[in-house]
């Protein structure tokens, strides 16, 4: 086995886990991740002095059991990172689809497009959105998918040119058939191969943005359990009990990891099998 | 069956930010018409347009100026559908020219689907007696294209093509990129399915031997125009355009001992963004004369033969 | 007379399990033009890969002999082979875009050859390079010493490609299809050029083709390729006059000729497609598409000497 196929693996592993984590929460979490015990605060995780071995990673400041809640928390990354990634997926292919097939003026403004979305501040628009609307897991995929788009529709575009050109296009439309025909049968099952490695790239930022807009107080509002509001919520007793910002944050850092060995590992695959 | 009436394209095309733009003259000016039952070969070198004029016929892109009627009704007011219905493509490279995600049924079975007009069973039947007629077995069908070899990939884009039963059928290069033995089995299925389904032909080639061996009429194609065109034996027999008999003279059958030919044609090189003045062939012609620099040469046709030259009268 | 170019039983095989080339022998004499023709697939490249030591990574070759003049090329270490590649034994391909570096001049990708391998100066290059230039019949030499590759069209490409294989006074040219990307014309006068240029320079010419019209034109000596193995080699005129092999005929049938084959009338063709050889193939490989197929084209196939100059492997001997 070579080492590419091992961070594969490994990728695949981890994420792979993490979902069945996510899936099976309401089976593995071994309490309540809402349940509050005051009396049971800040006890540490099993393994340090005072750990008890009833709460393998301890508790949090209100005595939730801190386990309980990472393993709900990997819930809301991956919906929050496979929503945003579905929504702005959807937004750039078509827009990438759409300028690359037909070109010319609607190209050009697909270009203008693209060329301004990295302008918008993302944690602006978020502050500026939570403060109109309060906020909530909606409010953050809808800011995440709508701003998250442009890689998926420059990978999405140049693509479309280049199969356009090719001769069965061609030859779909000799043979009658419609622009819809030949964009979603002809050109689109060509380049998801490309689109599914951005978006393993884009689920690994998505996620991590999230994380950062909670622990902003921007993302998905408490009592839920976010890895990123833990930490937020965590980093006043960081100092004395440092595992209540280290469990979630190690926990981010094997998910993003996982993800992009896996958008690597597939990259690598789709790319050898394109060239035949 | 097919009128082409001064069809012109010309493509701009501009090298730089602040360069001069260029127009590169594609299709320049033609006229002709081609009866039902006929194969026209269209020769020429590459860059002569020869494969925009192919498209153009196709419908696949406007004339910039000109138009196109095929059996008497302007291809541009003709709907997808009734235009599918009336002519077909066979590309040269059947490795670009089938969508590599899709099984042989769902290729050959696109034009069927197009019309929507039968059932899944009857457009089930059709795709599988034109798989049989074009000579490949029903286990072909749930096949992908890289399963397939050269030969039989070409096999499917013939049989996408004549599903319809089409009246015209443009093959751009059909065997330019198929091995010897392969080209011969497919130009022996192009010639019987055309004698069995009453088609058309235009035959797009760059080798002449292959497009004196098919056609009924022949039009030698150079920067845009045809410089030669008539009925196909007499102009094998006697080419009266220089630039015909440079390009039968160029070639190469498989007999040991001749020589290889001289074809006097000089090292410069046809550039379609900057076709020249007079006769476009001047430049490289061994015989030109000071007329062929400035006039513009007659077209036309002498014994049903147009041919672009002053010297050939 | 020793050939250049000698090489018998030479086996290549990838690491899926193909076995490419299948005891190939043959020899290049001096002043010489060899070909080797055959369908894509046959091993015609390969072969001429093998000579070169450019085979793909994961390639295995072994041959009996492998000889360039005195060096015996199955025993050299790659950079020793490395240093005769572009001066003793040169090679052209197909694509002359892709062999020429798009971001140099034509004069300092042609000058370079002769600093790696002679150690002469820039100046002294650029002088060869120009007057190389001028001996493949491009005219102003000076001015296309400082052209890019893609200023140039394919047919001037093809030259520079050649005079570039000439910097060095090679012995040995090999052309892997020199001209398939070319025009018709343009063709016809590059073949022109190779067969001139061959006779002034006395050189040995190892042409691999697929087009029958170039081996009848150029060949002296002819060996059809078919599935890893010269399935028949021969002095040209004997081979267009008389071919032995069903292979070799049915290839022959193929091409229409203008004057000679009916226009309209089926040409002749080959039925089936090419068996997929794997190491230890036995038999005759062209035995499912051959019409004389009997019995003991499963077994070993002998090799017959039809006469001093004219061999082939077929179960009908003396076909």
């Amino acid at each position: 086995m070579n080492p590419r196929s091992i961070s594969t693996s490994l990728g695949l592993l981890i994420v792979g886990g993490v979902l069945a984590i996510a899936l099976g929460a309401d089976l593995l979490a071994p309490h309540d991740p809402f349940a509050q015990d005051l009396s049971q605060r800040m006890i540490p995780p099993r393994w340090m002095d005072g750990g008890t071995p009833d709460h393998l990673f301890g508790t949090d400041q209100l005595g939730r059991d801190y386990l309980s809640r990472l393993i709900f928390g990997a819930r809301i990354s991956l919906l929050i990172g496979t929503l945003t990634v579905v929504t702005s997926g959807l937004i750039g292919t078509t827009l990438g689809v759409v300028g690359g097939y037909f070109g010319g003026r609607t190209d050009d403004a697909v270009m203008f497009a693209i060329t301004c979305r990295p302008a918008i501040p993302l944690i602006l628009v978020a502050l500026t959105v939570v403060a109109l609307i309060g906020s909530s897991l909606t409010v953050v995929v809808l800011t995440l998918g709508l701003l998250l788009w442009e890689r998926f529709a420059v990978v999405a575009r140049t693509t479309t040119m280049q199969i356009r050109n090719l001769d069965y296009v061609a030859a779909a439309r000799a043979a009658g058939a419609s622009t819809a025909h030949i964009l979603i049968r002809e050109i689109l099952p060509n380049i998801l191969t490309h689109l599914i490695v951005v978006a393993t790239l884009e689920m690994a930022l998505a996620i991590l943005l999230e994380a950062a807009l909670s622990f902003l107080g921007l993302g998905v509002p408490p009592p839920l359990p976010s890895w990123g509001l833990m930490i937020a919520e965590g980093k006043d007793y960081m100092f004395f009990s440092p595992w209540v910002i280290m469990v979630p944050g190690i926990a981010l850092f094997i998910l993003v990891f996982g993800i992009n060995l896996l958008g690597d590992g597939m990259r690598d695959l789709l790319g050898v099998s394109a060239r035949r | 069956m097919i009128e082409v009436k001064n069809v012109f394209r010309h493509f701009e095309s501009r090298s730089g930010l602040f360069s001069e733009r260029r127009v590169v003259r594609a299709v320049d000016g033609l006229s002709f018409s081609l009866e039902s039952g006929d194969v026209l070969g269209i020769v020429g070198e590459s860059g002569c347009g020869k494969s925009t004029l192919g498209r153009l016929i196709l419908g696949l892109m406007p004339p910039s100026a000109g138009e196109v009627l095929i059996e008497g009704q302007s291809l541009i007011t003709l709907d997808r559908r009734e235009r599918a219905r009336l002519i077909q493509p066979v590309f040269q490279d059947p490795f670009s020219s089938l969508n590599p995600r899709q099984r042989v049924r769902e290729i050959v079975g696109l034009p069927l689907a197009a019309q929507g007009a039968l059932s899944a069973a009857k457009q089930r039947d059709a795709v599988m007696d034109m798989l049989a007629r074009v000579g490949l077995s029903d286990a072909m069908a749930d096949r992908f294209p890289a399963q397939l070899s050269g030969g039989q990939r070409q096999r499917v884009a013939i049989a996408r093509a004549l599903v319809l039963r089409p009246r015209i059928v443009v093959c751009d290069e059909p065997t330019s990129a198929l091995d010897v033995s392969v080209q011969a089995q497919i130009l022996n299925l192009l010639a019987d399915l055309r004698k069995d389904l009453g088609l058309t032909y235009i035959f797009i080639s760059h080798n002449l031997a292959v497009v004196e061996h098919v056609a009924t009429e022949v039009a030698v194609m150079y920067l845009g125009r045809f410089v030669e065109h008539g009925p196909a034996a007499p102009l094998f027999a006697t080419p009266r355009h220089p630039y015909t008999r440079a390009l039968l003279a160029s070639v190469l059958t498989p007999e040991p001992g001749v020589p290889i030919p001289d074809v006097g044609l000089g090292e410069s090189y046809p550039d379609p963004s900057n076709v020249p003045a007079g006769c476009r062939f001047h430049p490289r012609c061994p015989m030109a004369i000071d007329r062929c620099r400035s006039d513009t040469p007659p077209t036309e046709p002498r014994d049903g033969r147009v041919t672009e030259c002053f010297l050939a009268a | 007379m020793r050939p250049v170019l000698e090489i018998t039983n030479l086996n290549v095989g990838f690491p899926d399990g193909t076995a490419a080339v299948r005891g190939v022998s043959l020899q290049v004499m001096p002043g010489e033009t060899h070909c080797v023709v055959g369908e894509s697939g046959c091993g015609k490249s390969v072969t001429a890969l093998s000579v070169m030591n450019l085979l793909p990574r994961g390639a295995r070759r072994s041959a009996d002999v492998m000889r360039f003049h005195d060096h015996d090329l199955t025993r050299m270490a790659d950079r020793h082979i490395a240093r005769l590649r572009g001066d003793k034994m040169a090679m052209i391909f197909q694509e002359p875009m892709t062999s020429l570096n798009p971001a140099y001049t034509i004069g300092s990708q042609m000058a370079e050859v002769l600093e790696r391998h002679r150690h002469v100066s820039r100046a002294k290059g650029l002088d060869r390079a120009a007057e190389l230039l001028g001996k493949v019949g491009i005219t102003a030499p000076g001015m296309r010493l400082g052209q890019y590759p893609h200023q140039l069209s394919g047919g001037l490409r093809q030259r520079v490609m050649i005079a570039m294989a000439l910097m060095c006074d090679p012995e040995l040219l090999i052309a892997d299809e020199p001209t398939t990307a070319l025009d018709v014309t343009v063709q016809a006068q590059i073949l022109r050029l190779l067969k001139s240029l061959q006779q002034q320079l006395g050189l040995a010419l190892l042409l691999i083709t697929h087009d029958l019209g170039v081996v009848a034109r150029m060949a002296q000596r002819v060996s059809v390729m078919y599935a890893g193995q010269v399935v028949e080699s021969a002095d040209a005129k004997a081979l267009f006059a008389a071919p032995a092999h069903p292979y070799t005929r049915g290839l022959l049938d193929c091409v229409p000729i203008p004057g000679k084959t009916a226009p309209g009338e089926p040409l002749g063709s080959i039925p089936g497609v090419v068996p997929r050889i794997g190491e230890g193939y036995v038999g005759c490989a062209f035995r499912d598409r051959c019409a004389y197929a009997a019995p003991a084209c499963k077994g070993e196939i002998p090799r017959n000497r039809l006469s001093p100059d004219h061999e082939t492997i077929c179960t009908r001997s003396g076909a």
